[in-house]
């Protein structure tokens, strides 16, 4: 359901002001959302000033230096540093990606930090994924088979292989779907582009038999069909990859297998 | 169902701090002017119906119709068409799976909002001409 507005508990106030670094000369200053569960109070947004001297040149280096030298109860998920575990995905300067692959330089004035939009709030910039993984789950996410197995593995051409790149790279991030404005309003239903490219992932694996049962449960008003090319998706994927082309491609062959 | 079950966790910020992006933009421009055209074709009913009905009504409908007011909207309403027809036919295009690639996209968005603009000041003039 469309709600423009964000619900009374959501409210965003406006929160602390820690102090500056002294004796810095470089100073960027983060404005950073946080949600303490303990305390029953709306999300505010905590000003932060860090000291880009000391610091390395990535949002993550910037989140981690000000949990270890200025509030250690600033809360966010990270484990790579390197783009690949998708934990540390947030709505950095208005759009979503991963903290440990936007450099500092990317973004022009004060650093804007929330979690991923339309989102549970967990604690400051965790949000509660579990919905997502479920939807995820729901698309079999595995090699389905009928045939005997084969006694080495299931064999595969290089041009069939070819057709898994741009799909297999994704890292479940959840950035593309948190910006999807149909799946802001409809995530209860609708699958959302990050599960819907993990479907066709496995839709045109030319070892997977069972395409037809994957197109079948997707067959429904909310599943598939609430993707209206809004593009986000494919705008704020960190890894590059396109969903919102993978979309359309389930939707084409839903129309090529009835006519 | 409204949404998926939050307790009494916060809903994070979303349509208040998500930069807007031309594909986005552009999206939802297509359902405005979709559902605009819907009033500005109420209005031009009401204008075949007032000129079925007789003089009086007709002339009370053209008055509001042909006012600045009305003008403008036919106007709006005008670009409306044009907008959503371009926008429409993005979606064939879409829909065949061509023009995906996000750069492609983003100019077949440029497309449709200066296209649309041309469009509408060249059917103007052609009305004024003619």
């Amino acid at each position: 359901m469309v709600e423009l507005t964000l619900p009374k508990n959501s409210v965003v106030k406006t929160g602390k002001t820690w102090p500056k670094p002294q004796g810095a000369t470089n100073i960027r200053t983060f404005r950073i959302y946080r949600w303490d569960p303990d305390t029953g109070e709306n999300p505010r947004v905590d000003t932060y000033f860090v000291d880009l001297d000391t610091c390395g040149p990535m949002i993550l280096d910037a989140l981690i230096k000000i949990k270890n030298e200025i509030d250690p109860t600033l809360t966010f998920r990270r484990s790579c540093r390197e783009g690949i575990c998708g934990s540390c995905a947030m709505n950095i300067d208005g759009v979503n990606t991963l903290a440990c692959t936007r450099g500092m330089d990317e973004i022009k004035g004060d650093v804007k930090i929330y979690p991923l939009p339309h989102m549970p709030v967990v604690k400051d910039l965790v949000p509660d994924l579990t919905h997502f993984y479920a939807q995820h789950a729901s698309v079999m996410p595995w090699l389905e088979t009928k045939s005997n197995t084969p006694a080495k593995e299931w064999r595969q051409s290089i041009e069939d292989r070819k057709k898994l790149d741009g799909l297999y790279e994704c890292i479940m991030c959840a950035s593309c779907s948190t910006s999807c404005p149909s799946y802001w309003w409809n995530g209860d239903k609708y699958l959302g582009p990050a599960a819907l490219l993990h479907a066709y992932r496995w839709i045109i694996d030319s070892r997977d038999e069972a395409t037809g049962e994957r197109l079948d449960s997707l067959e429904d008003p909310f599943k598939l069909y609430r993707c209206h090319t809004i593009m986000n998706c494919t705008k704020t994927c960190p890894k590059g990859l396109n969903p919102a082309k993978a979309i359309a491609s389930i939707k084409k062959m839903m129309v090529e297998r009835t006519v | 169902m409204a949404d998926i079950e939050r307790g009494n966790r916060p809903l994070s910020p979303h349509l208040q701090i998500y930069r807007p992006q031309i594909t986005s933009v552009t999206s939802i421009f297509t359902r405005v002017t979709g559902n605009a055209l819907i009033v500005g074709a109420v209005l031009i009913v009401w204008w075949l119906i007032a000129a079925g009905a007789g003089p009086e009504a007709f002339a009370r409908a053209d008055w509001v119709l042909t006012s600045w007011l009305g003008n403008l909207v036919m106007f709006g309403s005008l670009w409306a068409l044009w907008y959503h027809t371009l926008a429409g036919i993005r979606h064939v295009i879409w829909d065949n799976g061509y023009g995906l690639e996000l750069e492609t996209a983003e100019k077949l968005g440029w497309i449709v909002i200066f296209g649309s603009g041309v469009l509408t000041v060249l059917t103007v003039l052609t009305l004024w001409i003619f």
